[in-house]
């Protein structure tokens, strides 16, 4: 297991390379001048010059590129031109919130998912069935900043239940997180589901049966378990878009987290953090693969054979 | 008529035959699903929308004109969808914003769809090198989340909808890429592909015009998810402000607009969003009947 997992971080090295290439040279295109937008309107050309001097913007983009990566390494992210300040400070500083949120929401998303799958494929062509699943393509249709200004209006403005932003305390972390999950439990449900059916009509869930095994082991102990490799990899995949959308869900509850952060750096035009902020979600998706690909081996044994 | 040609023209009308109820199969299959039927009339619905916004409305005059007499009107008969802070209508925005939310994603999937074509089908049908080497950087692009590079390219190119289209255009690349290459790998070693070279065709004619076409079907259904998820992405821009510049109105920048207003006009966040969930649920709903329809186990 340690060799697979020694093989898989290796194999990480050239794909977090080449993100970080593609991210920095999407980022280089930026209009503008760097010098400029850190001196300021007032700035002289003979100070503009001198500033990109000792930037390295005259280099060939490579060149700007190779030093940003010996950079990185050192865990060197830059300067913010908004700040002044290295980008790497606010960015980890921002970066356990958006990991809490992430957390509590997959959380909350595989707790609600698998049981609703489990039991609309069991009660296939039920009305529970019928249920769950036009609510999770309702989750899925869902855009996830629309459910978040719903969740505010009813529980937030209307009840007064939880507060509408900030990130102070339980309470505040409970409609960010259902908004982040729904989206993400819905199409888990909807795997879990049709992998189900699938796993029930095998024939050693009818030998499960005919041994006289309750119906409850049979579904838990046999069914379950094989039907999970699928879900594990939505799971795994849909962390890389609940990302994505944790950018969108730390916009409308303003989470301080490096989605938002993001934005912000956006609309200021600060291209470091914004490539700070890139590359650290990149690089946390690629992990989260990893993790994902090692989850498979505890759950299936032909997988963990493998490893070896 | 002499005897060969007979045969030629048999052949020739056999796999015409063939193609046509092949064709009317699937759609068969996919008429007898109620649901993908129903998200495929309202997508054909939006579409004709989509396409006669500029005939049914007056940009100037219905879509951006202020009408500050009339603002924040809650729905009424003059009103179906009520109007915002500078009176416009509502309901007129929201027919509207199909055109940019509609074209956008058709453009940008099409786009996307023409190059992971490409990629995917030069990966798969010659292998070695050429596969390495794209599917190396495919998998590059696969490691920044969908989401995060479309902000990124956005970010950095500016807000514009060429630009936006561009940045949905590049995100949507490897998904097709992979697509087209696993499609290419299970019928490169075909007979009839075999029969393809032996009678002389170029490589161009046998990727276009016998590998890719019994391909098609995966491609089908990851298109119309495609365009689904390219609609929320470009919502979702532009609720961040990173998409459809204002005073155009698109579903997610109405919807970005309307944050302000919430308390006490929640109607102006409820029809935007509406609209948004759907078309992308009938997408849904048509893709996943496209999947059903176009999976031979399930005939």
């Amino acid at each position: 297991m340690w060799k697979f997992i020694a093989k898989r971080l290796v194999s990480m090295i050239p794909v977090l390379l080449g993100v970080t290439l593609i991210i920095y040279l999407i980022m280089s295109m930026a209009p503008g001048d760097p010098a400029k937008v850190i001196l300021g309107e007032q700035a002289t050309p003979e100070q503009i010059a001198e500033l990109r001097e000792e930037m390295g913007l005259n280099d060939p983009v490579l060149v700007q590129y190779g030093r940003y990566i010996s950079g990185l390494v050192r865990g060197d992210m830059g300067e913010s031109y908004n700040s002044g300040l290295p980008c790497q400070v606010e960015i980890f500083a921002r970066f356990p919130n958006t990991l809490r949120l992430a957390t509590v929401a997959v959380t909350i998303s595989v707790i609600l998912a698998l049981p609703l799958g489990v039991l609309a494929a069991v009660k296939q062509n039920t009305l529970f069935d019928g249920i769950s699943m036009v609510i999770a393509l309702i989750g899925i249709s869902m855009p996830v900043f629309w459910l978040g200004l719903l969740l505010i209006l009813a529980f937030s403005l209307n009840l007064g239940w939880f507060p509408s932003s900030g990130s102070e305390g339980l309470r505040s972390m409970v409609l960010p997180a259902i908004t982040l999950g729904f989206n993400h439990m819905a199409s888990i449900a909807r795997i879990t589901r049709s992998s189900m059916l699938e796993v029930i009509r095998q024939d050693y869930i009818r030998t499960a049966r005919a041994k006289g095994v309750s119906e409850k082991n049979v579904i838990t102990k046999h069914a379950l378990k094989n039907a999970l490799i699928p879900t594990i990899t939505v799971v795994g995949l849909q962390i890389g878009a609940m990302l994505g959308g944790s950018v969108m869900t730390e916009s409308v509850f303003a989470w301080p987290g490096i989605g938002r952060l993001m934005v912000q750096s956006i609309n200021k035009r600060d291209i470091p953090m914004v490539l700070g902020c890139v590359i650290m979600f990149s690089v946390s998706f690629s992990i989260i693969n990893l993790i994902v690909d090692i989850l498979y081996g505890f759950v299936d044994p032909r997988i963990k054979s493998q490893y070896k | 008529m002499s005897e060969n040609t007979k045969n030629v023209n048999a052949a020739e009308i056999a796999a015409k035959y063939k193609k046509k109820s092949q064709t009317a199969d699937i759609f068969r299959r996919l008429a007898k699903n109620k649901t993908a039927m129903i998200g495929l009339i309202v997508v054909i619905l939006l579409l004709i929308l989509a396409l006669s916004a500029d005939l049914l409305f007056d940009f100037e005059i219905d879509i951006t004109k202020q009408n500050i007499s009339d603002r924040l009107q809650a729905p009424s008969s003059d009103h179906i969808f009520g109007t915002d802070e500078m009176g416009r209508d509502i309901f007129k925005r929201v027919c509207y914003g199909a055109k940019y939310s509609l074209l956008i994603s058709f453009v940008a999937a099409t786009i996307s769809l023409a190059i992971g074509l490409v990629f995917g089908a030069i990966a798969g049908y010659y292998g070695g090198w050429a596969d390495m080497i794209i599917m190396r950087f495919m998998d590059v692009l696969l490691a920044i989340p969908g989401t995060l590079l479309a902000i990124a390219i956005v970010a950095s190119l500016g807000t514009s909808i060429p630009n936006l289209i561009i940045a949905l255009s590049v995100s949507g690349i490897p998904g097709f890429s992979r697509i087209v290459r696993s499609s290419v790998l299970t019928v490169r070693d075909a007979e009839y592909i075999e029969a393809a070279k032996a009678i002389g065709a170029n490589d161009r004619i046998i990727i276009f015009g016998h590998v890719l076409p019994n391909g098609m079907a995966p491609l089908i259904v990851q298109s119309t998810l495609r365009i689904a998820s390219v609609i929320l992405t470009t919502a979702g821009l532009s609720f961040l402000g990173l998409g459809v510049p204002a005073p155009h109105p698109e579903w997610g920048a109405m919807l970005s607009n309307a944050r302000s207003y919430i308390r006490d006009y929640s109607y102006m966040a409820l029809f935007p969003g509406l609209a948004i969930m759907t078309t992308i649920l009938c997408l849904n709903l048509l893709g996943d009947g496209l999947r059903d329809a176009l999976d031979p186990r399930l005939k």
